[in-house]
């Protein structure tokens, strides 16, 4: 449920790096507590966006909530497939449901994110409370 | 048990009207109709008889469930039974066969009656001057926002106090509101008895601060004792005390905003002075500010002078008008009613009373059902079914299940702040018999979670329709009727 080459917040999104950019998503864990997606507003391409602020909303049945933003840096390619499909989200969270990708422009910030392991822990955590 | 719509009832040449025939000269819309304000075609109407327009009609209405038939605990919305002395009063003809474009001598009755329902809300809540033009209460919240906003920039503090300030137990619509005003929204968080926690608080206060929006009782149903204190942390730093009126059943006649400090307030008339509004409407969210404020209420406003009633335009500070007219004007009837035929006493044990029912209800429930805040309530309180989670029931099951039982299902899933969360308000109006047959209903559900949860999951089973994809719904929305291809 929670790839190990993938980094992770508190605030249940996911961050996969490759070179220069991240990919960003939420969790399994997120979107199983969400419970049905039906609507996404996704940020603009092109624009700066600061870690820990808001990237996107989202609408589900039960709820509305925000991804943030787990790293600093530019918005280079937006999921624009999730706006006809939500479902992405429930279906396929780490594949077809990733949200936007970064360009980096502090790498170091990747070291606060949690390992795999990790936010497992924290997901009981959460869970148990 | 699906019925046709009445689109697919429709068949060409039928109608349920009968015009008595034209005693004046025939005239052909083009005659007064520009070209480009014409329809190209007819619009597709329903063509039906009179016969077969009621039926259609009254089959649509024993499908529908109001708080006349029973009892409708819907958190936040204050379903109580509307009394019908309401809609006598509103039936008035002085009051129903009115034209807002009646010169002030011809309607002093109605104005009068603006007048003393302004000079009540005032008393109740203890402001100096009311405006009863929004329609409903987010539209009270934006326009008492647009009044502080008025006020700073009055100040010439406009530019500087960009903040509203909003507690995470707050309403929905506050967030909303003070987005669409042009503020920016900050979130402070509930301390562990569900009130504003004043640390985070003080965390976020400067001098760009605009206003607070308190909820107070909050969505949780929990009333803030520390309402005196905020009001004076936001007031040491220039910015305004907003009152969201919304949880008024809870407090009216016992406690009032103005003096816990507050600047302005909205009242839902059609939730607190009992006005229908199942149907999502017509609503008033009158509003009501402190003197100070007064001079950015929205014109016109409702003035005495002598013995005479008028409407006052000239109040140059105003923010403006905010509806057409004067508000809904049928909604205020019914809500002067049901203050004036109550009285202050009737008033005070409306809260009274709608407190003891929830915390009864709350009583019984909480060995049941995880209350995740366990104080006394207000006229309201929040449990989850994170006890029924287990057996893989959820709060959606519970409130569908509900509906088998001919109960209206409580508001689900809201606070967010709750996970499974259902907000129950049980009113004043309701007997201990209903209160307790909600309770059995509430226990039963909690028990077939157990023992039987296929049964809760695959709820409803003895309503009209059964199961909605409403997944589906909300996903892939089929929001009109397109007829059949040819």
């Amino acid at each position: 449920m929670y790839p190990k080459d993938l980094k992770y917040t508190e605030k249940h999104e996911w961050v996969r790096v490759e070179g220069n950019e991240a990919t960003v998503g939420i969790t399994y864990f997120a979107q199983d507590q969400l419970g049905a997606i039906v609507g996404v507003g996704l940020p603009d391409e092109g624009i700066d966006v600061e870690k820990g602020s808001e990237l996107a909303d989202l609408d589900s049945m039960k709820t509305a909530d925000q991804i943030f933003a787990p790293i600093s840096g530019r918005i280079v390619r937006v999921n624009t497939a999730l706006d006809a499909q939500p479902e992405l989200l429930n279906d396929d969270p780490y594949g077809d449901g990733w949200v936007v990708v970064i360009e980096m422009s502090d790498v170091s910030e990747l070291d606060d994110l949690m390992s795999a392991e990790e936010y497992e822990a924290h997901v009981a955590k959460e869970a148990g409370e | 048990m699906s019925m046709p719509l009445i689109f697919e009832k429709s068949r060409p040449g039928r109608k349920a009207y009968s015009l008595p025939e034209l005693d004046v000269p025939k005239k052909e819309t083009s005659d007064s109709l520009p070209e480009w304000a014409r329809r190209k075609q007819d619009p597709s109407l329903p063509e039906i008889s009179e016969v077969d327009l009621i039926r259609h009609f009254t089959e649509l209405s024993r499908r529908n469930f109001g708080v006349d038939q029973g009892f409708y605990p819907l958190g936040s919305c204050t379903m109580k039974y509307n009394p019908k002395i309401n809609e006598d009063v509103a039936a008035l003809p002085g009051f129903n066969n009115i034209h807002p474009y009646q010169p002030e001598e011809l309607v002093q009755g109605a104005l009068e009656l603006m007048y003393e329902f302004g000079r009540d809300l005032c008393e109740i809540s203890g402001m100096h001057e009311a405006s009863l033009q929004p329609a409903a209460g987010a539209h009270g919240e934006l326009t008492g926002l647009m009044i502080i906003k008025a006020y700073h920039e009055s100040r010439g503090e406009g530019e500087k106090r960009t903040k509203v300030i909003v507690p995470d137990s707050a309403h929905g619509t506050n967030p909303a509101s003070a987005a669409f005003c042009g503020y920016r929204v900050v979130e402070v968080k509930s301390d562990e008895r569900g009130g504003v926690d004043l640390d985070s608080l003080r965390e976020v206060i400067s001098d760009d601060v605009a206003a607070l929006m308190l909820t107070n009782p909050n969505t949780l149903g929990l009333f803030d004792e520390n309402a005196v204190e905020i009001a004076e942390i936001v007031h040491n730093a220039g910015g305004l005390l907003y009152y969201d009126g919304a949880n008024m059943n809870a407090i009216v006649g016992i406690v009032r905003p103005g003096d816990m400090g507050f600047d302005v307030l909205h009242y839902n008339v059609h939730k607190t002075f009992s006005a229908p509004h199942g149907g999502g409407g017509p609503g008033c969210g009158a509003i009501a500010v402190k003197e100070f404020l007064a001079p950015f209420l929205p014109v016109p406003v409702v003035e005495k002078q002598g013995d005479r009633y008028v409407l006052n335009y000239n109040r140059p500070q105003s923010i403006g008008m905010v509806k057409g007219f004067y508000g809904n004007f049928n909604v205020m009837v019914k809500g002067f009613a049901y203050i004036r035929s109550l009285g202050a006493e009737g008033l005070r044990k409306v809260a009274e009373t709608a407190v003891l029912n929830a915390n009864y209800v709350m009583t019984k429930l909480k060995e049941y059902y995880n209350l995740p805040y366990d104080r006394f309530c207000k006229h309201e309180f929040v449990i989850d079914s994170s006890r029924q989670v287990k057996h893989g029931v959820h709060t959606g099951d519970i409130a569908k299940a509900l509906l088998d039982l001919a109960f209206h299902a409580p508001t689900i899933y809201f606070p967010l702040i709750v996970r499974e969360a259902m907000m129950i308000e049980p009113t004043e109006t309701e007997s201990k018999e209903t209160l307790d047959a909600f309770i059995e209903a509430m226990i039963k559900i909690a028990e077939l979670a157990e023992t039987s949860p296929e049964t809760l999951q695959t709820a409803p089973h003895h309503t009209v329709v059964g199961r909605l994809d409403d997944v589906t719904a909300a996903r892939k929305p089929i929001p009109r009727w397109t007829p059949p291809e040819e």
